[in-house]
């Protein structure tokens, strides 16, 4: 088991490298650069030629590709992710309190999500085709037909219109104001759980109905146990394997990928941030980001490695 | 000796695409304590699905037990609540399945399999109950039971799962137990080791056995009754060395000459039984065997009941009983 861990994580250094090298090129394939994003001036104008060499050189622009390369790693690898381009401050900095909104989003989210399609799916799977599992379905589907920020709205305004009230648009970090940040960040994890359930419901359904038809199954009934002891003990351990990477990738996924969702709780995640920085070719700032959610890709599934080898043993030993 | 096990007049019936299917027909049967009892026949026979409703595991909505009785030491199974079949599941009535492979769960330790059943019906605390699991996995000659214990399926030869499968069945001391085929998946070599450890501890034990099985060799030796099924009823019952020396139905008949024997020429011809097991949703009219039956009368296509032919409880369902009974003495 330890050396499967260590395989696992050693595996992680190469991928992230790759990783580096995509995202360094592609930002320079893309036309223009900060200081063009900067100084372009009304109606297409440019500032003088002169000026945006002095702050292309002040930045280290100038410089060949593969000297920009090997100082971004070099900071890297001394977990420096230097200054932002566009506004100077250290990156670190910029993507702290962003970080911490975006996690914690990603989490509460999943965790709904995850209370939501385990027991959903399982419901559905052992009253299959009765108006229980319909309903589930119908519950499921509308969650995969409406975008999250759309649902988003309507909390909003349901909340405006019916009780007078609105949840609070600044956001308050978890360790500075617990309730006040909850009840602003429960109603995007509500309206971004909800969508996110949809998919690991129909799983865990499926994948509920497929191994409850295994032998094992019958033999545990016929051993006499009790329905509760065969689903948990018996079936679960076994149907969970899948739904598991679902609910993990769209976790990881979470964490960068609620653009609109974002705009629409006006809540300054790393989504809005990504964005920013890619507008604003903030290249120091968005190859920072796409590190930092790439590691966190490479983290979760390695965790969910680890959690398939724990709950099925036959993996242990390959 | 008392009945242990009664069943009368079963039927229970499997809702297909192309109609209602009669796995089992009206079948009447039982097992004495501490007896043996073979259900023989082809695959599709009803086999399975009689030992699957014993224990009430039919799967709906498809499958249905639609009428008869299954009297288990006084008390009719197919009247219990589900509650008190789960009770008896187990702990009074304990199945062998066919696929060692399959059967036992692959994300649980063998351990943890032997342990779960004692520990809901006998509330066993897990020390006693781990204590005789290790007891368990020694009868079924498992060696080195400590080490095994926490070991998962997947460490386990076929042969081996078996072994754990029949412990796990005589966990909780169960007066039955039903085995389905459970020589079927294994080696040749191995098959003998299993029916031969089955026999030996349910000597031991007083436990009773319903094997069913389609291989008369394993019926010969390890069976003190038989039941013959075909097309979902029973179409011979004797005492197994009776049905070998006086077989009197022409499929009986028939699958004993398609068993190779040790004392014929080696060249002898086996003698195949002709045609394909019927499909039960177009069964004949009449006994079910008649298309391929060599003794077919006029009479076939009115069911022949089971009548008893001796004194001594030797039942056939054929019109022809009486005449094949001379004829299987001219060819053995």
């Amino acid at each position: 088991m330890a050396f499967y861990i260590l395989k696992r994580l050693l595996a992680i250094i190469p991928t992230l490298f790759g990783v580096a090298v995509l995202i360094f090129l592609l930002l320079r394939v893309v036309p223009g650069d900060v200081v063009e994003a900067r100084y372009m001036g009304e109606g297409g104008q440019f500032q003088s030629q002169e000026l945006m060499q002095l702050e292309r050189k002040k930045l280290g622009l100038d410089q060949p590709l593969w000297k920009q390369f090997t100082t971004w790693m070099a900071g890297l690898a001394r977990l420096d992710f230097g200054i932002s381009m566009w506004t100077g401050a250290p990156i670190t900095e910029e993507i702290k309190l962003r970080f911490a909104l975006s996690l914690q989003l990603a989490l509460m989210a999943s965790t709904i999500a995850t209370l939501l399609a385990i027991p959903l799916g399982i419901l559905a799977a052992i009253k299959q085709d009765t108006w229980v599992d319909y309903a589930v379905r119908v519950f499921s589907i509308a969650g995969l037909a409406m975008p999250s920020f759309w649902l988003g709205i309507l909390m909003i305004l349901g909340m405006l219109i019916i009780f007078k009230w609105l949840p609070p648009m600044v956001f308050t970090p978890l360790w500075v104001n617990p309730w006040e940040n909850l009840a602003q960040l429960i109603w995007p994890a509500l309206a971004v759980g909800y969508r996110y359930s949809a998919v690991s419901t129909r799983m865990m359904r499926s994948a509920m109905l497929e191994v409850l038809r295994e032998d094992y199954i019958r033999t545990a009934r016929a051993k006499g146990l009790w329905l509760k002891l065969i689903l948990s003990r018996h079936a679960l351990k076994n149907a969970i394997l899948p739904v598991l990477t679902i609910i993990s990738l769209e976790f990881a996924f979470l964490l960068g990928g609620l653009v609109v969702t974002e705009q629409v709780f006006n809540l300054n995640g790393l989504g809005m941030l990504f964005v920013e920085g890619i507008a604003r070719r903030d290249y120091t700032l968005t190859q920072a980001l796409v590190m930092l959610v790439a590691t966190f890709f490479l983290t979760v599934n390695f965790v969910v490695d680890i959690a398939y080898a724990w709950l099925d043993p036959r993996i242990r030993y390959r | 000796m008392a009945k242990l096990l009664q069943v009368n007049h079963l039927r229970t019936t499997f809702a297909t695409s192309t109609g209602l299917v009669r796995a089992v027909d009206g079948v009447s049967w039982d097992v004495e304590e501490g007896e043996t009892v073979a259900l023989v026949g082809e695959s599709g026979c009803g086999k399975s699905v009689s030992a699957l409703s014993i224990m009430r595991l039919i799967a709906p909505p498809a499958g249905r037990i639609e009428s008869g009785e299954i009297f288990f030491k006084g008390r009719d199974l197919l009247r219990l609540s589900d509650e008190e079949m789960r009770e008896v599941r187990g702990s009074e009535i304990a199945m062998v399945f066919q696929e060692p492979m399959t059967s036992l769960n692959p994300v649980l330790t063998v351990g943890r399999q032997l342990t779960e059943g004692m520990e809901i019906h006998y509330r066993t605390q897990p020390a006693a109950a781990r204590a005789r699991a290790l007891k368990l996995l020694e009868m079924v000659g498992i060696s080195d039971p400590e080490r095994r214990l926490p070991q998962y399926p997947h460490h386990f030869s076929g042969g081996m799962r078996q072994r754990i499968m029949i412990a796990m069945a005589l966990a909780c001391n169960p007066q039955l137990i039903l085995a389905d085929e459970p020589t079927t998946a294994l080696d040749v070599t191995i098959q003998a080791q299993i029916l031969e450890l089955m026999r030996n501890l349910s000597r031991e034990l007083g436990v009773a056995m319903l094997i069913i099985t389609h291989n008369l060799g394993v019926v010969a030796r390890y069976a003190d009754r038989v039941n013959v099924m075909y097309a979902g009823r029973i179409i011979e019952q004797a005492t197994a060395a009776e049905l070998y020396a006086n077989p009197r139905h022409p499929y009986t008949l028939g699958l004993l000459h398609s068993v190779p024997r040790l004392d014929e020429p080696r060249r002898a011809r086996l003698d195949p039984i002709e045609g394909q097991p019927p499909d039960l949703t177009r069964l004949p009219p009449g006994c079910a065997f008649q298309p391929r039956c060599k003794y077919r009368v006029e009479r076939c296509v009115e069911a022949p009941p089971l009548v008893p032919l001796d004194a001594a409880g030797h039942c056939a369902a054929c019109w022809e009983a009486a005449n094949i009974a001379s004829a299987s003495r001219v060819t053995a």
